[in-house]
């Protein structure tokens, strides 16, 4: 089992210390298609927990990738600029989208551990 | 009713199938009260040859450049348009097809835009070009909300050569889009110097050459002074014809152009409908607004187009998107991309070489007129008087005696008392010796 | 599919592009030698080649005529793109826009000279707004959306001008997406509005919504669902009485067009598309033309310019003196050209056919509707307008979603419906088969449509994902073109450069 934390907008974020990196859920990858696109934020940028900090876009659709919790981006992954298709092929490894030091680690609290985000989804259907 | 296909009989069977009485019966969610039984007060159906004669007698009300010595320029040009254009224009697979989102059935239209977007890159000396936008001035305004979005400045900067109703159009989009404009007003004695006004809220600078008095502008320098702010350059261009003669926007520093299309393949057609021309840098291709068409690979691995980045437009960004355009002027852009492949690289400069040519000649006889001054150091086919009398007066006075001479600067801008005796004279290829004698004729008279 | 070596199939021609034919110093034109004067361009001459390519006529005319012939059009068949309005183009329109009067005209021409043409301008303004029963119209938009702009502007000048500051649209989930984005282009906060469940905006849910701070609710009625708001009287009560306007969507007026007037509906601003209602043509995706009309509150801060009949004649106004116009929103006057066609249309349907127009096409619809219901999902039931809207309901567990029986239907020689629109039901297909269809060609339609769905539900999914199999080309792959975009052909030197 992971230390992976989910939020409700199938984001995830995973810990080192006060850095969480953040990424879109396997869940999140699949209904969106094929990734054709990805905007990341620059560095040095302050996100807002539950606020746009990325973009993410297939052929038909865009959507926003919200930060789970605030902090300051200190690293994106640019390798997504060229190769999108990472965020389908490995969206919880390769396919991460931003580190953010986090601001107030509480936020966290909030959020799903995986059994309950894989309820979470079951309730969905 | 020649375009309804159904009998009586056909509606009554198809009521039957549907399970209604009568046709009132499908309208059985509207009001009552707001349902009519009757025609409107309007009057009832006409043969062709009815409507014909009826639309013909309004067209014969009108002077225009099919029967006048012709000279009146300003943002829509009279050029010749070769037959086959307008024959290619009517088949009937390009005129009623719809947005090619079925890309199966659309390589028709999608490959001529293909082929339209790389010409338009090729004119204005740019990476790339959407699929079209409705006009040059709706196409400014874009490329300046296109320009806030890219660096999220929210200052504009007008040149004063910029065509007012291009200005007034900017305007009224920063005035409802919440951005600043800074704009200099039109000045007949010289072109103005526009880096004082360029701050580090500013977003872009928009200048159009030739500027609406017809003189051409060396951008060079501006654009590095537009650069060093950290704010883009907006070129716009009227005439598109000027570009098979001037160096292009694109190789003097611009960051996005605007063009103003009509002027192949399209009629002046009293004002629309016509083109806008949208192209910029490859960086900046995913804040364009307008459609793209990209290159693609079927299942078979045969080379075809679709739509592409579509992720930018309102129906699938809805609030989010890059603009709320959704029609381009297909047709439109078709006509220019037939003509301009017409006239391919030897005659579109030759066309360009032509309309400047024929502007000089007009300009030359007229500056011999008394109480007529050609203001231009510069100019490609359009060029500015000053009369000794209100601008206006004489245009009318022209009409009169059955020539349309040209624009008095007066219409375009009438707060402007420095453009009172303002007269812009236009001349392209299609201006004959005897249409040039008329108007130098009249002029004398009127100015006498 | 067999392979030939022309890689001609049939009547289906391979054609490469203009660029691709280039040859240096061929020409599809004859120009007159130039005098060679000293030019006057104070030394920006072009100096670098544009890199037009080199085509004779004839090229031309084959390379526009073997482009033609892969696209499909209303012309060759059945176009029931819902939404859209894919009728007959009727070939006098085509004929009366090219008469010289209007078509060599200038737009700045003195206006004594161009009294035919504003003529037209206020004649078909009259045709307009006594079709809609709105006091007036603002003539100058250059399509749907860009008549959603102005609207909305004259709106919010209107509001501006009672000192009013509102900062709110709503808009219903069902909306073109045209709506929000016009709504945000104005600097409005949008908000949603659901369904409910009979496909109509949820009047409680809307009541809900407002406030002071709204300025308007965007509707399009018909709505995108193809059914007509039956509350659509109350809906402008509750706007009227908080303060705000009511802008309607206009985009599916074919189905009421002589039968009811958006002016007896509590409408105050409404966008007409000339290319859908009044039969100008499609063109590939443009030009339209988007005359707005406006109820008496709104008249004085419409856009300029516009035309007023003065004296025995019209003027047209281009600058406003009481400073209560929002202003301008594109150059010169208006898609004239468009104004031509449609007035044409108008014309020759008159006001008995124009009614007919509309019966005939929810006549069409409805009758669309009652033959495919026990065989595609119906999410709202009839009668419905104009259009008729079925969701993949029936497809649930066949592996075949709405986009595989769109690419079906290519094969079976009919252009797609509108798909996975609008938003509010799952895998939209929404169907428009306008009243110029005849019943035969209709009822072919229909029996293609079962076969479809019994294909589907057959287990023959393979088929489907293959499909289109008999189209010009097979499915494109639009993944890869827009993770790489290559949106200019570059010569061949450019492309090794680039890479």
């Amino acid at each position: 089992m992971s230390d992976r934390l989910y939020s409700k907008d199938h984001e995830w974020i995973e810990m080192d210390a006060d850095i969480g990196t953040i990424g879109v859920s396997d869940h999140a990858q699949e209904q969106l298609g094929d990734v054709v696109f990805v905007e990341l934020p620059e560095i040095g940028r302050a996100v807002v927990q539950n606020e746009e900090a990325a973009v993410v876009e297939s052929v038909k659709a865009a959507s926003e990738v919200y930060s789970p919790v605030s902090g300051e981006v200190v690293e994106v992954n640019e390798t997504l600029t060229d190769d999108p298709a990472q965020v389908n092929a490995d969206p919880h490894g390769e396919g991460w989208f931003i580190r953010i030091r986090v601001d107030d680690m509480s936020q966290l609290e909030g959020l799903m551990n995986e059994e309950a985000y894989q309820e979470f989804l079951a309730e969905l259907d | 009713m020649r375009y309804l296909p159904h009998t009586d009989a056909d509606r009554q069977a198809m009521l039957g199938v549907i399970g209604a009485k009568t046709i009132d019966d499908l309208y059985i969610d509207v009001p009552r009260s707001a349902l009519l039984d009757a025609p409107v007060d309007l009057p009832h159906h006409q043969g062709e040859l009815a409507v014909e004669r009826a639309l013909s007698a309004m067209a014969d009300k009108n002077l225009s450049g099919a029967n006048a010595p012709f000279f009146v320029g300003c943002g829509a040009y009279r050029h010749h348009v070769p037959a086959s254009v307008d024959s290619l224009i009517q088949r009937g697979e390009f005129l009623t097809s719809y947005t090619p989102y079925q890309p199966e059935v659309s390589q028709g239209t999608l490959q001529m835009l293909f082929e339209f977007q790389t010409m338009v890159a090729m004119l204005t000396g740019m990476d790339v070009a959407n699929a079209s936008m409705y006009d040059g001035a709706s196409g400014t305004a874009e490329a300046v909300l296109m320009a806030n979005r890219v660096t999220r400045r929210h200052r504009a900067v007008l040149s004063g050569g910029l065509h007012p109703h291009y200005r007034e159009t900017v305007e009224t989009y920063a005035r409802y889009g919440d951005f600043e404009i800074a704009s200099q007003n039109l000045d007949p004695d010289g072109v103005q110097d526009l880096a004082d006004l360029i701050d580090e809220n500013t977003s872009c600078v928009v200048v159009q050459t030739p500027d609406v008095m017809g003189r051409l502008r060396d951008l060079t320098v501006l654009a590095e002074a537009c650069h060093a702010a950290g704010a883009l350059l907006v070129a716009v261009v009227t005439e598109v014809v000027s570009l098979g003669l001037v160096k292009s926007p694109g190789e003097m520093g611009a960051d996005i152009v605007v063009c103003e299309g009509q002027s192949l393949g399209n009629p002046m057609g009293f004002g629309g409908p016509y083109v806008g021309l949208f192209a910029t840098r490859d960086k900046y291709v995913r804040q364009m607004p307008g459609r793209l068409v990209g290159q693609a690979h079927d299942s078979e691995d045969r080379r075809g187009w679709v739509l592409t980045l579509s992720t930018r437009e309102q129906h699938i960004r809805r609030e989010k998107a890059t603009s709320n355009i959704c029609t381009n002027s297909g047709l439109c852009a078709l006509a220019f991309t037939i003509h301009l492949s017409l006239l391919g690289e030897a005659g579109f400069t030759g066309l360009a070489r032509l309309n400047h040519e024929a502007a000089q000649r007009v300009a030359e006889r007229l500056a011999g007129i008394d109480g007529v001054d050609v203001l231009n150091e510069t100019y490609f086919n359009e060029f500015t008087l000053r009369l000794s009398r209100p601008a206006a007066e004489v245009v009318d006075a022209l009409a009169e005696r059955g020539v349309l001479g040209g624009v008095p600067l007066s219409r375009l801008a009438p707060d402007n008392d420095a453009l009172k005796d303002l007269m812009v004279v236009a001349a392209t290829e299609m201006t004959t010796d005897e249409e040039l004698d008329a108007l130098a004729n009249a002029l004398q008279e009127v100015l006498s | 599919m067999t392979a030939t070596s022309s890689g001609h199939r049939g009547l289906v021609m391979e054609e490469p592009l203009l660029f691709e034919q280039d040859a240096d110093g061929r020409t599809g034109v004859d120009l007159p030698d130039a005098e060679g004067r000293k030019p006057r361009l104070g030394g920006l001459e072009r100096k670098a080649r544009i890199g037009l390519p080199g085509l004779s006529e004839p090229q031309i005319v084959r390379h526009f005529t073997r482009l033609s012939q892969k696209n499909y059009a209303i012309d060759s068949g059945f176009y029931p793109l819902g939404s859209c309005t894919m009728k007959h183009n009727p070939r006098l329109n085509e004929k009366m826009v090219r008469l010289p009067g209007f078509s060599m005209a200038h737009p700045l021409q003195p206006q004594q000279t161009v009294q035919g043409c504003l003529e037209l301008i206020s004649t078909l303004a009259h045709w307009i707004t006594t079709l809609t029963g709105m006091p007036g119209v603002a003539m100058s938009p250059a399509a749907g959306a860009h008549g959603e702009l102005a609207g909305l502007m004259t709106i919010r000048a209107a509001l501006t001008a009672r000192g009013d500051a509102r900062k709110t649209v709503l808009v219903p989930e069902s909306a073109h997406g045209t709506n929000p984005a016009t709504a945000a282009l104005c600097d409005y906060k949008v908000e949603s509005i659901p369904a409910n469940e009979r496909g109509r905006i949820d009047v409680d849910a809307l009541k809900a919504a407002m406030s002071e701070d709204v300025a308007a609710l965007m509707l399009t009625n018909p709505n995108t669902c193809g059914l007509f708001e039956n509350e659509i009287l109350e809906v402008a009560d509750v706007l009227h009485d908080a303060g705000a306007f009511f802008y309607g969507d206009g985009a599916n007026f074919n189905a009421i067009v002589g039968r009811v007037r958006p002016g007896d509906l509590g409408i105050d601003a409404m966008h007409l598309n000339l290319h859908k209602t009044f039969s100008t043509p499609h063109g590939g995706g443009g030009p339209g033309s988007g005359p707005v009309v406006l109820s008496e509150p709104l008249i004085p801060y419409a856009p300029l310019p516009y035309v007023v009949a003065d004296g025995d004649g019209f003027r047209m106004v281009e600058h406003d003196d009481s400073g209560d116009s929002f202003g301008r929103l594109r150059s010169f006057h208006g898609q004239m050209g468009m104004f031509v066609r449609a007035l044409a249309y108008m014309m020759s349907h008159g006001a008995d056919g124009l009614r007919m127009v509309a019966e005939d096409a929810i006549l069409n619809a409805n009758y669309v509707m009652a033959r495919l219901k026990d065989s595609y999902n119906v999410p709202f039931p009839g009668p419905c307008m104009h259009e008729c809207l079925f969701d993949d309901h029936s497809l649930k567990d066949t592996g075949v979603t709405t986009l595989d029986i769109a690419k079906g239907m290519i094969d079976e020689g009919f252009h797609p419906m509108t798909m996975y629109f609008p938003l509010v039901v799952h895998g939209a297909m929404l169907i428009e088969p306008t009243e110029t269809e005849s019943k035969a060609s209709v009822d072919q339609f229909c029996d293609t449509m079962l076969h479809l769905m019994e294909r589907a539900q057959s287990g023959d999914a393979d088929w489907f994902h293959e499909a289109p199999h008999l189209a010009p080309w097979r499915r494109l792959d639009e993944t890869a073109a827009a993770r790489r975009p290559v949106l200019t052909w570059k010569p061949e030197e450019e492309k090794g450069e680039a890479a």
